[in-house]
């Protein structure tokens, strides 16, 4: 969208003032994550940029924070703790918020407003009080200080995405093929999972990547369920901000930016996928 | 359809000879039992694994056992007691009986400890009496008095009959500030120690300011990418939804690299000499870091639900007005900006209620001045059986404030309006 050449003057300032604003705005959204990438690779325990890093000086660049976080025994046993926890929460979100919204979405389900309003609160109930009551009551239950207490709990948080996005990709799902695959003979399990199965893949995928991610992030439960052996690297990381903060923590945060570019195109991709396909079947 | 009523007296029957109408009640039904089995498991974990933690929460916020627990004959003689006078000699007796199976099970220990938190000192006169009292005979109101003339204290037993009731309001007072005075009247507490109310205050009011500039950063680059072609705009989203899904503690790390005294946008500030060495700005651990760092991590709810309307608003609505006469903001205010309110509140919605329950972030650049009611109640539940139930007041409060929010919102706007992503 160019100025048209029927413009004021004044409206020209505001159209080029306009970009500069949104440039800004995209840039205060978008900086702070791209710094903290060359800031690992300084050659110096600082937060900050040195002269040599700004000279592009080779010597003011080094891989010692790297080398620190690889090194560390306790880094790389609470990163394996958060994927234990996180794999795990995936797995049973996915299965439970899955069947959940097929239910949900069925004709016939009863007192629909209701049962999804219970299934999503989860999501509007701040984590700070889902951690207050969920760790007094899994410490009486003995499940304080261990893994099935803490995946339980992010499996609260994880499913009410499950069910949002299944429930999305159901929106444009056609029942008679439901029927069709019966009427050919296939039974209710080979109908499930050579049917249903593959055109709700994409919902499934995306809620068990919101799953995951959610359960990765998670900080304020695991605060205050998790023991020393099962400290996953959020609340290591949460720690070592508020004590003593070396440039290791941005080292793993670069790895963590990596990583949410990845699960960013993988749902980009299923989103291009979807459009592909919902654009050739008619209707 | 009268006519038909007429001609077919028979009921319609389905194939195997039941009435149609029953075997189609059946079919439904089963249809309605399919549906709920696959919801159930679901269901059945959120109501054990998330409603009832949260509703014992609550009942704990309230729930006052322990002087009934240690101390049960005691309490019970104490209800007949009018309060106006030294209590009459069951009530001695019964302490004394309590107070003996007290020692037995060493629970006296911790039924002095809780009255002690009603009257300082209470604990050491207690246990005194508690030591001897297996060596005294009746009268033993007498005994206890000479033991201890404290025992004649009205304000004592006053408060000890009070604490006997199972459900006490004393943690919504103290989270709200206020407190009984000795006559069981309820005050407000002495000024040094009111820190809830002007924190949960604090809260609201940073959260709207947080909303707001959400508002005003989320507005002009939603309507610039509903604008662009999709190649663009969906380029552009990249850069809104790259932060999303960005762990919030590397956003947070972020801010504290970038806005430090030592840090990234300080150094620059002092290498372009728009500031000296001492002149270093405190842009963190306090009010302005925890504004900054929320906005930012804030702002990608406030887009999406925004862009996700602006899109659907033809573009042509504003030529039509613009060539209708209208100024371009006389354009944009009362045809474009109507059209967006659905977008605007369900934004609002959500970076509202995620702000006022916000904890790590606060925690980690807030400061002292920063720091927002989430802090407290995670403060609270490290603490002792007291302070654990002061934070499931304090949390009981919040969540009461989020739900009337949540309520008023679906009333305004409707819940189905919320889109996410």
């Amino acid at each position: 969208m160019a100025v048209p050449s029927y413009a004021t003057p004044a409206e020209r300032i505001w159209y080029y003032a306009f970009r500069v604003i949104c440039g800004l705005i995209f840039f205060f959204l978008i900086a702070p994550i791209i710094v903290i990438v060359p800031l690992a690779f300084n050659a110096q325990p600082y937060f900050t940029f040195t002269r040599e890093m700004l000279a592009l000086d080779p010597e003011g660049y080094s891989l010692r924070w790297y080398r620190a976080l690889l090194g560390s025994s306790e880094w790389m046993g609470s990163i394996r703790n958060s994927f234990i926890i996180s794999v795990s929460t995936t797995i049973i979100a996915t299965a439970l918020g899955t069947l959940a919204a097929l239910g949900l979405n069925r004709r016939n389900m009863p007192a629909r407003g209701i049962i999804t309003a219970i299934l999503i609160s989860p999501m509007i109930v701040p984590l700070i009080i889902t951690a207050a009551a969920l760790f007094s009551f899994f410490a009486r239950a003995g499940l304080a200080n261990t893994f099935p207490g803490i995946i339980l709990s992010h499996v609260v948080l994880g499913t009410p995405f499950v069910v949002l996005t299944v429930t999305a990709s159901l929106a444009g799902f056609d029942e008679t093929l439901i029927r069709a695959s019966q009427s050919l003979g296939a039974n209710q399990s080979r109908t499930f999972f050579k049917v249903i199965l593959p055109l709700l893949l994409p919902g499934v995928i995306a809620g068990a990547l919101f799953a995951f991610v959610t359960s990765l992030d998670e900080v304020v439960i695991v605060n205050f369920m998790a023991g020393p052996a099962q400290t996953p690297m959020t609340v290591r990381m949460f720690s070592g901000l508020r004590e003593e903060i070396s440039p290791t923590i941005l080292a793993l945060a670069s790895l963590l930016v990596a990583l949410s570019i990845i699960l960013l195109t993988t749902l980009e991709l299923i989103r291009r996928r979807n459009e592909r396909l919902r654009g050739m079947s008619p209707g | 359809m009268a006519s038909t009523e007429g001609v077919i007296k028979e009921p319609i029957l389905a194939a195997d000879g039941t009435p149609l109408k029953q075997a189609l009640r059946r079919s439904q039904a089963r249809e309605r039992r399919a549906a709920f089995f696959l919801v159930a498991p679901l269901l059945l974990f959120i109501l054990i694994v998330f409603a009832v933690p949260i509703a014992s929460m609550i009942w704990r916020s309230v729930y006052n056992p322990e002087v009934r627990n240690f101390l049960p004959q005691t309490a019970s003689a104490l209800q007949q007691w009018d309060g106006e006078d030294v209590p009459p000699e069951p009530v001695f007796q019964a302490m004394a009986a309590d107070m003996i199976v007290g020692v037995e099970n060493r629970t006296i220990g911790r039924a002095a400890a809780r009255i002690n938190r009603e009257i300082p000192g209470a604990r050491s006169r207690m246990m005194r009496t508690a030591r001897a009292v297996d060596e005294w005979s009746a009268p033993y109101s007498e005994k206890f008095l000479e033991a201890d003339e404290r025992w004649a204290d009205l304000e004592f037993w006053r408060l000890l009959k009070r604490e006997t009731r199972l459900i006490t309001p004393a943690y919504y007072l103290l989270a709200l500030d206020y407190e009984y005075t000795a006559e069981g009247e309820i005050r407000p507490r002495p000024e040094v120690y009111q820190i809830y109310k002007s924190l949960f205050w604090r809260t609201a009011w940073m959260s709207m300011l947080i909303t707001g500039i959400c508002i005003l950063l989320a507005y002009p680059i939603s309507y610039l990418m509903a604008t662009q072609p999709t190649r663009i705009a969906n380029l552009l989203l990249i850069l809104v939804l790259l932060p999303f899904w960005t762990s919030l503690l590397v956003r947070t790390s972020a801010w504290i690299v970038l806005l430090q005294q030592q840090g990234v946008v300080n150094e620059l500030l002092v290498a372009l000499d728009i500031i000296d060495e001492r002149g270093r700005l405190r842009m963190i651990y306090n009010r302005t870091g925890t504004i900054i760092a929320m906005t930012h991590i804030l702002l990608p709810f406030m887009v999406l639900p925004l862009y996700s309307v602006m899109k659907t608003i033809p573009p042509s609505y504003l030529r039509a007005a613009k060539s209708l006469g209208a100024h371009p903001f006389r354009a944009w205010w009362r045809v474009y900006f109507p059209l967006t309110i659905p977008g605007l509140a369900a934004g609002c919605i959500l970076v509202f209620i995620l702000a006022i329950g916000y904890y790590i972030t606060p925690a980690l650049v807030g400061g002292d001045s920063g720091i927002f009611i989430s802090n407290l109640i995670a403060q609270n539940m490290q603490g002792s059986s007291a302070q654990l139930k002061l934070a499931a007041a304090l949390a009981t409060i919040l969540l009461a404030a989020v739900l009337i929010i949540y309520w008023v919102f679906n009333k305004l706007v409707g819940v189905d309006k919320l889109k996410f992503g």
